[in-house]
C-alpha cells in the first residue's frame, strides 16, 4: 500500500506542481493518474521512488515513511517504465532486462537466464535478447522497458505515460497485454496518462487530477462514468458528449445504442456479466 | 630511395622514440580532461572557467613552454619528459571540452531512466554516461592523436629524439631524402594511430554499428513498384 500524506511540491522557481495532495493506492491494484498537463501526475509518480521530494507531508510504502529510505536502494526495489522505454541504447535488449538485478548483485549468468525468462512474460522472442534497442520496433521497445521494471519482481511498478508514444493499434495490443500480466502478477501498479479511455481500460482506481495535483474525482471507471462529481470531470471524460453519451435506438424490434455524434454504437444484447458494460461494438 | 634502405634501423628507432613521446601523452590527456570535462559538464559556473582556461592552455605557444616547463615542473632543460608534459597540457586544452560536450551529448530521457531504475551517480557516469559520449570522445580523441604526433617532431629542436629529428638532420647536412622521409613517417604514424583508435572503437563502441546497419537497411529496401 502506498499513501500520500498531505503531499506539496514546490519548485525552486516557484511553481507549486503539487498542493497538499493526499491519496491512498491500495495493494495488489492498478491506480490511474489521469490528468493533463500541468495536473502534477508525473511529479506524483516520481516521489514514489523519490526522484523527486515533496517539500511538504509524507509518503508511506506498507508504513515506512520512504523520506528514511536511500534513494538508490529504493529505486532498485521499484520497477519503472517511462515512455519511450528509456532503455539504455549501449546495451544489448538481455543486459537492459538484466540492468537492475546486476546492479543489486545478481550474477551475471543468473541475470542474463532470468531476463531471458523474462522476455517470455512480456511475449517477446527470445531471437531479440542480442539485439540493441535501437534495431526493435517502438512496441518492443515498451515490451522490453516492462521486462526491464519487472526483472527484479517488484513490488510496486510505476508507469509514466508508458504507451505514449507508439502507434494506437500498438498501444492497444500493449493496453491488453499490461492487463494479461497484471492478473497473473497483481503487482502493484501507478500508471500515469492524459488518456482517459487508457485511464477507464486499465485502472481499478481512476484518480482524475485538475491543476496543482487537486483530485476532482476517486472512483472505479463505472462510478466516475455514473457519477460524474463535478462539471470538470464530467467534461474531462467526456461523459457528456460523442462515444461516452449513448442513448438506445428502437430498430426492427432491437435496441441500438446510439452516440451523441449519431454514430451507431453497438445493440443492447441483454443482461451483462457482473461488472462489465454489456453492450458488444 | 637508396637512403632509406640504407637507414632503415635509424628510421625504425626514431619511430620507436617518436611513438614513446606521443602515446603518454594521447592517454595521460585523455585521462586528466575526464574528470575536468565531467566538471565542466556538471555545473554552469566550472564550465565557464574550466573551458576558458583550458581553451587558454591550447594558446601558449610551445617554445616558451619547453622553456619555462623545466623550471616550473624541475626537469633538465633537455629532458624527453618536457615533452610528454607540453604535449599532454595541449592533449588536455582540446580534450576537456570534448568531454563536456560529450556527456552533454547523452540523451537527458536515458539519463533520467537510468536514475530512474537504480543508478547511483557513479555507477551512472561510468555505465551508461561515458559510454553513450564514447562517439564524440572518439573523435576528440582522434583529433588529439594527430595533433600530438605531429607536435612532438618538435621534440627534436629541444633534444629529444623522434621523426622530427630527420627534418632536423636532414636541414643540418642537406640530405634532402632524409627531411622527405621525417615528413612522411610522421604522416604515416599519425594515419597509423588513427585507424587503430577506429578500430578500437569499433570493438568498445559496438551498439553505433548496429544503429547504422538499421538505417542501411532501411535505404536498401526496395523502392515500392509502380506499374506503368
Amino acid at each position: 500500500m502506498i499513501e500520500f500524506r498531505s503531499v506539496s511540491k514546490q519548485f525552486p522557481d516557484g511553481t507549486l506542481a503539487v498542493d497538499d495532495f493526499s491519496l491512498t493506492l491500495p495493494s495488489h491494484r492498478t491506480t490511474v493518474l489521469v490528468g493533463s498537463s500541468g495536473s502534477g501526475k508525473t511529479t506524483l509518480l516520481r516521489m514514489i521512488n523519490r526522484m523527486v521530494d515533496p517539500t511538504a507531508g509524507s509518503i508511506e510504502i506498507d508504513g515506512v515513511d520512504i523520506a528514511s529510505l536511500e534513494p538508490v536502494k529504493l529505486r532498485r526495489s521499484i520497477g519503472y517504465v517511462m515512455q519511450n522505454s528509456g532503455l539504455l541504447p549501449h546495451r544489448k535488449v538481455v543486459d537492459n532486462v538484466a540492468t537492475v538485478p546486476l546492479l543489486r548483485g545478481v550474477p551475471r549468468k543468473k541475470a542474463r537466464a532470468d531476463a531471458l525468462a523474462m522476455l517470455d512474460t512480456v511475449g517477446l522472442d527470445r531471437g531479440l535478447a542480442d539485439r540493441y534497442p535501437s534495431q526493435l520496433s517502438g512496441g518492443q521497445q515498451q515490451r522490453v522497458g516492462v521486462a526491464r521494471g519487472l526483472a527484479v519482481n517488484p513490488n510496486i511498478l510505476l508507469m509514466d505515460e508508458p504507451f505514449g508514444a507508439v502507434d494506437p493499434i500498438v498501444r492497444a495490443e500493449l493496453q491488453q497485454e499490461l492487463i494479461r500480466l497484471q492478473t497473473e502478477l497483481g503487482k502493484t501498479v501507478v500508471f500515469v496518462t492524459h488518456d482517459v479511455d487508457e485511464a477507464f481500460l486499465l485502472g481499478d482506481q481512476v484518480v482524475i487530477l485538475q491543476e496543482g495535483g487537486r483530485i476532482a474525482q476517486i472512483g472505479s471507471p463505472a462510478d466516475i462514468l455514473a457519477h460524474p462529481a463535478n462539471d470538470f470531470v464530467a467534461s474531462f471524460i467526456g461523459a457528456d458528449r460523442g462515444k461516452r453519451a449513448l442513448h438506445v435506438e428502437r430498430h426492427d424490434g432491437r435496441d441500438v445504442l446510439v452516440d451523441s455524434d449519431g454514430r451507431l454504437a453497438g445493440v443492447l444484447v441483454g443482461d451483462s456479466a457482473p461488472g462489465q458494460v454489456g453492450f458488444s461494438r | 630511395m637508396t637512403w632509406v634502405w640504407e637507414n632503415l634501423d635509424l628510421i625504425w628507432d626514431r619511430t620507436l622514440d617518436h611513438l614513446i613521446l606521443s602515446v603518454p601523452p594521447i592517454i595521460l590527456s585523455f585521462v586528466i580532461a575526464l574528470p575536468l570535462g565531467w566538471l565542466a559538464n556538471r555545473y554552469r559556473l566550472s564550465r565557464g572557467v574550466i573551458l576558458t582556461a583550458s581553451g587558454l592552455l591550447y594558446a601558449i605557444p610551445s617554445f616558451p613552454m619547453f622553456i619555462v616547463l623545466p623550471a616550473l615542473v624541475g626537469t633538465t632543460l633537455r629532458s624527453p619528459l618536457n615533452l610528454v608534459i607540453a604535449l599532454t597540457i595541449y592533449g588536455v586544452a582540446l580534450m576537456v571540452r570534448v568531454v563536456a560536450d560529450g556527456l552533454a551529448s547523452v540523451d537527458a530521457d536515458v539519463q533520467r531512466s537510468a536514475v530512474a531504475v537504480g543508478f547511483s551517480a557513479w555507477t551512472n557516469f561510468w555505465q551508461v554516461e561515458l559510454p553513450l559520449s564514447g562517439p564524440v570522445l572518439l573523435a576528440g580523441l582522434r583529433v588529439v592523436a594527430v595533433s600530438t604526433v605531429s607536435l612532438a617532431t618538435v621534440g627534436a629542436v629541444i633534444g629529444a629524439q623522434s621523426l622530427g629529428s630527420l627534418f632536423t638532420d636532414g636541414f643540418q647536412r642537406g640530405i634532402q631524402a632524409e627531411i622527405i622521409t621525417g615528413i612522411v613517417a610522421t604522416v604515416l604514424l599519425a594515419l597509423l594511430l588513427d585507424a587503430a583508435l577506429v578500430a578500437a572503437g569499433r570493438l568498445a563502441l559496438p551498439w553505433t554499428r548496429a544503429r547504422k546497419a538499421v538505417k542501411a537497411d532501411a535505404r536498401l529496401r526496395p523502392p515500392v513498384e509502380v506499374t506503368p
